[in-house]
């Protein structure tokens, strides 16, 4: 599966690089957006000192960890939860007649280094905070388990969402625009596929597992909730056993699956 | 090679029950060249999803090289190599080469057993002119050209061509038929190909599957074909014949193939 997403995602660089132009743009465009992300904590920390109790440096943690683990999943994986667009164009039905593991070829799918930008961005907030904070041995060893446990944890939200997909391609409406010439189309449940909805719940759901409470335990901070200090040890465990399931739904997904009729 | 069993598949489409194929029986021992026949949605591609393990089945049973596709899946792709006309398997921003190269590398073909069968395609399929053309820029015919090169990089026992023809110029289309003929006769890979362009069966298959609503309507000889609707000469009357008479019962329950004296059946 590895194997398959590097040869892809290597493939894929090198067509990138034949248009330098539009290359370049999109490498200095995940820059940019980075670094607003950054300016709007910058903004809000000229006009007060804490926030919710948070100091700037602890707000530029959370939020490093959790937008490194976010743009990890999102810019490696994110395709996976676009699978309908495949399903739709019948290019699925190619990559299942390759000996390859389809995810790993619908994740690398037009995969771009550009995307690497944001990563280095996030990386680079999480290593001011980092270098602000000072924070002991002892409980910093937690930070890259957060980070990996949450690409992890996103990066099984954007599955399950993929393996929802092949699921609602049973939709009848769906397989009759296929069918029929798209003469149904605008019965086609359209808002199932809007990438909000699906950002929303890939976001507001595992969040306390990615950030919160780990962040919490690294920051040494009780939790408003009152819950044990040992619950944000509980990342790993969490991200294993949603990626179990995120992965028996997408086996699911691709047994379900029924192709268009052409 | 390939063995179906009262193969059936059907989609549920608005409350109604499509019966795409439906008790579908027939063998191709190996080294067989056979073209599967019939107008359009009658079943041929689901018939192809279906030994590729796109589809599973909803009833019946289906082996290809001794596996069960939905559930092998990757294995078989291993052994087969398969080729849609309507849409290519190549990366359509890669140059032809490119493309050739990553499916080496994804079916893991070793590096000189690559190059000496790309040198052989090349010449058979007379690649060497678009091979570092990207795959979006090459005319249909080069396109299925570069495709059913791809398809036999790894040197498969079964090619399935879904439509090859289609849409194809005179030359292009007798450049494909001459190749598969070849390849058929000088590295007995099994084909099956399926089209409703007559002059493909006419020019390469010693069989014929003609498949009508879903099922089995004949399985035999081009010959064996014309034999059933008397006084007709031209192929295409005999089945334009055979289609018409059986639309006025669509979807009846299935008729027994009829089969040709000389059925290729092994
Ligand atoms: N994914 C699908 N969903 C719903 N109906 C389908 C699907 N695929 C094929 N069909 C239906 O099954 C029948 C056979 O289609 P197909 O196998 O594509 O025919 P052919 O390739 O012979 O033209 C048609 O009636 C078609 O509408
Ligand atoms: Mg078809």
């Amino acid at each position: 599966m590895i194997r398959t997403y590097a040869l892809l995602a290597w493939a894929w660089t090198r067509a990138a690089a034949q248009y330098r132009v539009s290359f370049a743009l999109m490498t200095a465009g995940a820059f940019v957006i980075g670094g607003l992300d950054i300016a709007v904590i910058w903004v809000i920390f000229a006009n007060t000192d804490s926030l919710a109790g948070f100091g700037p440096a602890e707000v530029m943690f959370l939020y490093g960890t959790s937008e490194l683990a976010f743009a990890i999943s999102d810019t490696l994986f994110g395709n996976v939860d676009r699978v309908s667009q495949h399903i739709r164009a019948g290019t699925l039905d190619v990559m299942l007649v390759r000996p390859a593991a389809t995810w790993a070829q619908v994740a690398a799918d037009r995969f771009g280094p550009h995307r690497i930008g944001r990563i280095v961005m996030a990386a680079a907030v999480l290593c001011v905070a980092l270098a602000r904070l000072d924070i002991p041995l002892g409980r910093a060893w937690m930070v890259p388990v957060m980070v990996v446990s949450g690409s992890v944890i996103f990066t099984s939200m954007f599955t399950l969402g993929g393996a929802l997909q092949f699921l609602l391609t049973d939709a009848p409406e769906v397989a009759n625009a296929f069918t029929y010439g798209g003469a149904m189309l605008n019965q086609y449940p359209l808002s199932v596929y809007d990438p909000r909805i699906v950002m929303g719940l890939t976001y507001v759901l595992p969040l306390a597992f990615v950030n919160w409470r780990p962040g919490l335990y690294v920051l040494d901070r009780p939790d408003p909730l009152g819950l044990p200090s040992w619950t944000g040890l509980l990342s790993p465990a969490a991200a294993l056993a949603l990626a179990a399931v995120a992965a028996l739904a997408w086996r699911a997904g691709v047994r379900r699956y029924r192709s268009t009729g052409s | 090679m390939i063995d179906a069993a009262e193969l059936g598949r059907v989609f549920r489409v608005r409350r109604q029950v499509v019966h795409a194929v439906r008790d579908l029986s027939f063998h191709v021992a190996p080294g067989e060249f056979v073209a599967c026949l019939g107008p359009n949605g009658a079943g041929k591609s689901t018939t192809i999803k279906m030994l590729t393990g796109i589809l599973a089945p909803t009833s019946g049973r289906i082996r290809v090289d001794g596996l069960d596709p939905a559930r092998r899946r990757t294995a078989l792709a291993r052994r087969i190599g398969v080729v849609f006309g309507q849409r290519t398997t190549l990366w359509w921003d890669l140059p032809l080469r490119d493309s050739l190269e990553l499916n080496r590398l994804l079916y893991k073909v070793d590096r000189k057993v690559f190059r000496d069968r790309l040198d052989e395609l090349c010449v058979l399929l007379d690649l060497g002119g678009f091979l570092t053309t990207p795959v979006r820029q090459l005319s249909l015919g080069q396109r299925m050209r570069g495709d059913i090169a791809a398809a036999l990089l790894h040197d498969p026992a079964v090619l399935v061509l879904d439509e090859p023809t289609i849409g194809l110029d005179v030359v292009s289309k007798a450049e494909v038929r001459d190749f598969l003929r070849r390849r058929n006769a000088e590295h007995g890979t099994t084909v099956l190909l399926t089209t409703h362009d007559l002059g493909d069966v006419e020019r390469l298959c010693r069989r014929v599957l003609l498949i009508d609503h879903g099922s089995l309507a004949f399985d035999g000889t081009l010959d064996g074909l014309r034999a059933l609707v008397p006084g007709r000469t031209s192929i295409e009357d005999v089945v334009a014949d055979l289609y018409l008479s059986s639309r006025g019962s669509p979807r009846t329950p299935p008729r027994r193939p009829v089969r040709g004296e000389t059925s290729g059946t092994a």
